[in-house]
């Protein structure tokens, strides 16, 4: 895509272009390259001295128990907040499609989580599911449910899938409501006169043209799960119990800013980074599909 | 509708009902809980119609936050909000703008070198890189400023994207009519460009309003001071210790005052907000 007619000037698109690539190059480019620089880095207790150990702090990390354990709790963590979220959005979003009357009520009430913060969120949530105080606490006691998520790491976690899914409902919701919405109609009238029924029509007709949108949410809800999640997670397990809840950007900043292991943190800093490149790649391969689709 | 199914459209209300019921219900005990008193609060179960405490606990919030744990004043937060809410999607829109006019509407050296730079922002986000950030955001003197909450959230790709992707769309029939009434490029980007681009304006500010106002990792890691506090961290700061310990009806009266400000954004900007959603994602 190139523009056949364009201006001419030596200097203009430079000043142009300059407060954009001052901030890139400030707060982005230079930060990355001290995080690839210190992750090659073993600092001293006080961060007076470092010296260089090559690959020594990832090979540390892979050895490490804990670490290889913050891979298993986000895989387990974003596999339950992108299934659970897409699955209850995509019923949602078929329902909704369906109603006339109140669609408008209940696209506002559906909607509007979208604009609570993450950590505002697990607050709220942390409320409910309080061990002692909480109103669900109390209902799930009455069925005999002993529920205390600050002891409980498996509680902990289903605490953080369920607010960080409420959170995100809203979002895969409207991206799924688009995606109906731009089925013809047509489609599902002659399949209709043809016999098929509701059900019929939404697992041969519905599902397979939304398929490129489920793959987008999927990324996307993957992408929250891994880095917008924080925010739940520090205010409410901060990782424990026993790090049953410590995903691995937690856990670049619990061992970076509080345990102040600046090696440690930042070598985890570059394999996060090299998971996010890998899924931008993904995503932007697949948006290239989507375009010829 | 394709046909009629009279007992589908029940259960699909019925399914709609109660997804908006439970999407609802955290709001609903977080209102209540904001009206009461402490006491009502820390009974097993707590009461679920409002109390009558909804002056005081605002008032108390607003003044003087609580008082076992953060002292720090909701009001002075709000306002650490507003400024950051208001200016990353003001200084994200002017820089993304010009950027993409230069590099749609110039040929130069280094072009595509630029909307590369640029491009790669995409796969830093703030939580990969928070120690060093840190660093130089403290090497810099930006910890608790508005400047440093502030500037580095201003870069952005998708932003310039969606600038460039809509430029591409400006006739050039436009561009070519202002040249040769002898209009520069800077004349032709206010009175042509600028206007043209009000649509994307407007649906990008209510997304990166949400995304400034909601911001938790960076103010959390650049401010110290409880004047810098915004409110998404003033209530992380109100939570002291184990659950009985907590004011939990002043924590829920600062969580409604959190949420307040971009709710409204999205329920009142509806058509903008969605239209921003779904474009900036693509």
């Amino acid at each position: 895509m190139e523009k056949r007619v364009v201006f001419r000037s030596a200097w203009l698109p430079y000043v142009l272009v300059a407060p954009q690539l001052a901030i890139t190059v400030v707060f982005f480019f230079w930060p990355a390259g001290q995080a690839v620089w210190y992750s090659f880095q073993l600092q001293d207790a006080f961060g007076l001295s470092s010296q260089f150990v090559g690959l020594e702090n990832f090979k540390f990390l892979f050895r490490d128990p804990h670490y290889l354990q913050s891979f298993k709790t986000t895989a387990v963590f974003s596999v339950a907040v992108a299934g659970s979220g897409i699955a209850i959005s995509l019923l949602l979003a078929t329902m909704a499609d369906r109603v006339i009357r109140g669609a408008l009520v209940y696209k506002t009430i559906l909607i509007w989580p979208y604009a609570v913060a993450a950590a505002v969120a697990g607050v709220l949530w942390a409320f409910l599911f309080a061990p002692s105080i909480g109103i669900v606490t109390y209902v799930l006691k009455g069925f005999g449910i002993d529920w205390n998520w600050i002891i409980n790491g498996n509680q902990a976690m289903l605490l953080i899938v369920i607010a960080s899914v409420w959170k995100q409902i809203s979002y895969n919701f409207l991206f799924f409501l688009a995606g109906l919405q731009s089925i013809p109609k047509s489609l599902l009238e002659a399949a209709a006169i043809d016999g098929a029924g509701p059900a019929r029509r939404f697992w041969t007709i519905v599902i397979p043209l939304l398929s490129p949108v489920t793959f987008f949410l999927l990324v996307v809800n993957i992408v929250y799960a891994f880095f917008e999640t924080f925010g739940v997670i520090d205010a409410t397990t901060q990782g424990g119990p026993a790090q049953a809840t410590q995903i691995l950007v937690y856990k670049v900043y619990h061992d970076g800013v509080k345990s102040a292991d600046i090696g440690g943190s930042s070598a985890q800093s570059v394999i996060l980074m090299i998971i996010v490149i890998a899924l931008t790649a993904i995503q932007f391969r697949f948006i290239e599909r989507k375009v010829q689709y | 509708m394709v046909e009629k199914r009279p007992l589908l459209d029940v259960v699909s209300h019925a399914i709609l009902i109660i997804g908006a019921l439970l999407i609802a219900f955290p709001l609903y005990v977080t209102f209540v809980a904001s009206t009461l008193s402490f006491e009502e609060i820390m009974s097993v179960p707590m009461p679920l119609l409002p109390g009558d405490r909804f002056l005081e606990n605002y008032t108390q919030v607003l003044t003087a936050g609580t008082t076992t744990g953060s002292h720090a004043a909701v009001l002075d937060m709000l306002f650490n909000s507003t400024v950051m809410a208001l200016a990353v999607p003001l200084g994200k829109i002017t820089i993304s703008i010009l950027s993409s006019f230069a590099i749609v509407y110039f040929r130069f050296p280094l072009r595509n070198f630029f909307f590369w730079m640029i491009f790669v922002t995409l796969m830093l986000p703030v939580e990969v890189r928070i120690i060093p950030t840190f660093k130089v955001m403290a090497d810099l003197g930006l910890l608790n400023t508005y400047a440093g909450l502030t500037l580095p959230l201003i870069a952005s790709a998708t932003a310039t994207f969606l600038f460039r992707q809509f430029f591409m769309t400006i006739p050039d029939e436009l561009a070519e009519a202002a040249r040769m009434d002898g209009a520069g490029p800077m004349r032709f980007f206010w009175d042509v460009v600028v206007p043209l681009s009000k649509t994307t304006m407007a649906a990008l500010f209510v997304i990166q309003f949400i995304y400034g106002w909601n911001q938790y990792l960076w103010p959390l890691l650049i401010t110290s001071e409880e004047s810098m506090y915004t409110v998404v961290i003033g209530i992380k700061r109100m939570i002291v210790g184990g659950d009985a310990a907590n004011e939990w009806n002043l924590v829920m009266a600062t969580a409604m005052l959190a949420m307040l400000p971009p709710a409204l954004v999205v329920l009142l900007m509806q058509k903008w907000f969605v239209k921003g959603l779904v474009e900036t994602e693509k």
